[in-house]
């Protein structure tokens, strides 16, 4: 299986979009900030970047809050379908209290929602916060289950057949959101 | 789903000698976040959820039987328990009934114990279930062994080039064995102390046999490895008495200064026969790890039960749809 984008993908956001798209998510949180001091939590893998990079944005602008990560790999309805290929685990860190924390969970993409349903029973595991918030740098469309993210970096229009891949510095050889037919 | 490099997953656990050093690793490596969940309030995760996971044991074991229950519970699964009494059972067709009986029930997972070398490996061959070897006579006892060596990385996590004293009856145990081949493959140096007979003469290069504990002290180990001493083995020909064991080959309050003094860890794979092969007091020494290894024995073999895949199921492979689906 090979994961990088093919020759033909489209490359629809830059490193500069992206750079613009995470300061702008960081903004729209940080308006929410007013009442109380919600904690981030990435999803493992590009979820804990993009998590990171809002994180920094808003230390910049004078807000710390409190930052966890999380590996949904037990949570995952395919594990069954996944061949001899098993996802690798991560150590999920949750270096805070949940109860009574209003949580915003960070995911660079947003497809089916699935992803999602496993990092809220993934989550709600390690206690009981009073809310939860999700945060994506890409909505693709296409969902098979009723789960809408609060703060979208972009909207883009896709079919279930095409490929959309984020690729960050931290993780990858290069950076862009690209799209394969 | 990521890029990282990954290692694909084996139908069955039967030893350590036939897994590649990246796929050690990779058990190794996924064990810690396993680990991770047991501080959670939640410590169980869906992963092998309407799995089923049974307990095949021929020889009595509580705590390893035990270990993989809770392993397999905090992954989900269900757990059948299935004593078999090694005296109604002893040919190995009469093993193979039984598994025509458990492939019928559907089971996923087998976890074996058998007094007998391969039969475990004659399991696997038989049926569609994964087969982990959970102990099998002299031969192996690979959960253990990856259960140790974690234990080894989490106090000394530079772990290659380092030390271990494994001390006892070499000869007859798996779990030498099977944790002397595992530390072998990632680079820990296996020393072995145990009376004459009872260490193989023509066991592998690597292990290097010392005649008594102070030329082992000398050897400046960073692990003492302490086997249990097989009560039912007293009255055979070449098995020196209890007391004699002791003098000679137990951990007394003596040597244990010495540990003590050369900052030595110790482990022992359970169950422990004080005043035999540890004195009583020594099993308050501050760098045991002997809890430790209880604790992680969970983590590993759910680690183990995580990778593996029973060809019972939907074997299809997935086409990827996108990155986060």
């Amino acid at each position: 299986m090979s994961d990088s984008p093919k020759a033909q993908s489209e490359r629809v956001l830059s490193e500069a979009d992206i750079a613009n798209t995470v300061h702008r998510l960081a903004y729209e949180i940080l308006e929410t900030c007013r009442e109380d001091t919600p904690a981030l939590v990435g999803v493992y893998t590009r979820g804990v970047t993009l998590a990171r990079r809002v994180h920094e944005v808003l230390r910049a602008a004078g807000k710390e809050l409190p930052l966890g990560t999380l590996d949904i790999s037990l949570y995952r309805d395919d594990l069954d379908n996944l061949g001899e290929m098993l996802p690798t685990l991560e150590t999920s860190e949750i270096p805070f209290a949940l109860e009574d924390t209003r949580v915003i969970l960070f995911d660079e993409v947003i497809f089916t929602g699935r992803t999602t349903r496993a990092a809220l029973d993934g989550l709600m595991d390690y206690g009981r916060p009073a809310k939860i918030e999700l945060a994506v740098l890409v909505d693709r469309g296409n969902r098979e289950l009723p789960i809408q993210p609060d703060y979208v970096g972009a909207t883009i229009s896709t079919t279930s057949e095409q490929y959309v891949k984020v690729r960050f510095h931290e993780d990858d050889d290069k950076e862009g959101v690209f799209i394969s037919p | 789903m990521t890029e990282e490099k990954r290692i694909s997953s084996r139908k069955d656990l039967l030893d350590i000698e036939s897994l590649s050093v990246e796929e050690i690793e990779h058990l190794l490596k996924i064990a810690g976040p396993f680990k991770e969940l047991f501080q959670r309030s939640v410590k169980k995760v869906p992963a092998l959820r309407g799995k089923t996971v049974l307990n095949l044991f021929y020889e009595p074991s509580t705590r390893t039987s035990s270990s993989f229950e809770v392993a397999a519970s905090r992954l989900s699964a269900d757990v059948t328990d299935l004593a078999v009494s090694q005296s109604s059972v002893v040919k190995g067709e009469s093993v193979l009934d039984t598994i025509d009986t458990l492939q019928a029930m559907r089971t996923d997972y087998i976890v074996i114990r058998h007094g007998g070398a391969g039969i475990p490996n004659l399991i696997a061959r038989h049926t569609r279930a994964s087969v982990i070897n959970a102990g099998d006579g002299f031969h192996a006892h690979p959960t253990q062994a990856l259960l140790d060596m974690f234990t080894v990385r989490e106090v000394l996590p530079e772990s290659a080039g380092r030390r271990v004293l494994i001390v006892g009856d070499i000869l007859h145990s798996r779990v030498a064995r099977s944790t002397s081949t595992i530390m072998h493959k990632l680079g820990v140096e296996v020393g072995v102390l145990g009376p004459s007979t009872l260490v193989p003469a023509d066991r592998h290069s690597y292990m290097r046999g010392f005649r008594n504990w102070d030329e082992a002290f000398d050897w400046k180990p960073d692990v003492v490895y302490l086997l249990r001493v097989q009560l039912e083995r007293q009255g055979e020909p070449f098995f020196p008495s209890l007391a004699e064991y002791h003098r000679e080959y137990g951990l007394t309050i003596r040597r244990l200064q010495r540990m003590r003094e050369q900052g030595i860890y110790l482990m022992h794979p359970g169950p422990v026969n004080r005043g035999v092969e540890i004195d009583n007091e020594a099993m308050n020494y501050e760098r045991s790890l002997i809890n430790q290894q209880v604790e992680n024995g969970i983590a590993a073999r759910m680690a183990v039960l995580y990778w593996l895949r029973p060809a019972t199921g939907n074997q299809e492979i997935e086409k990827e749809k996108g990155v986060s689906s």
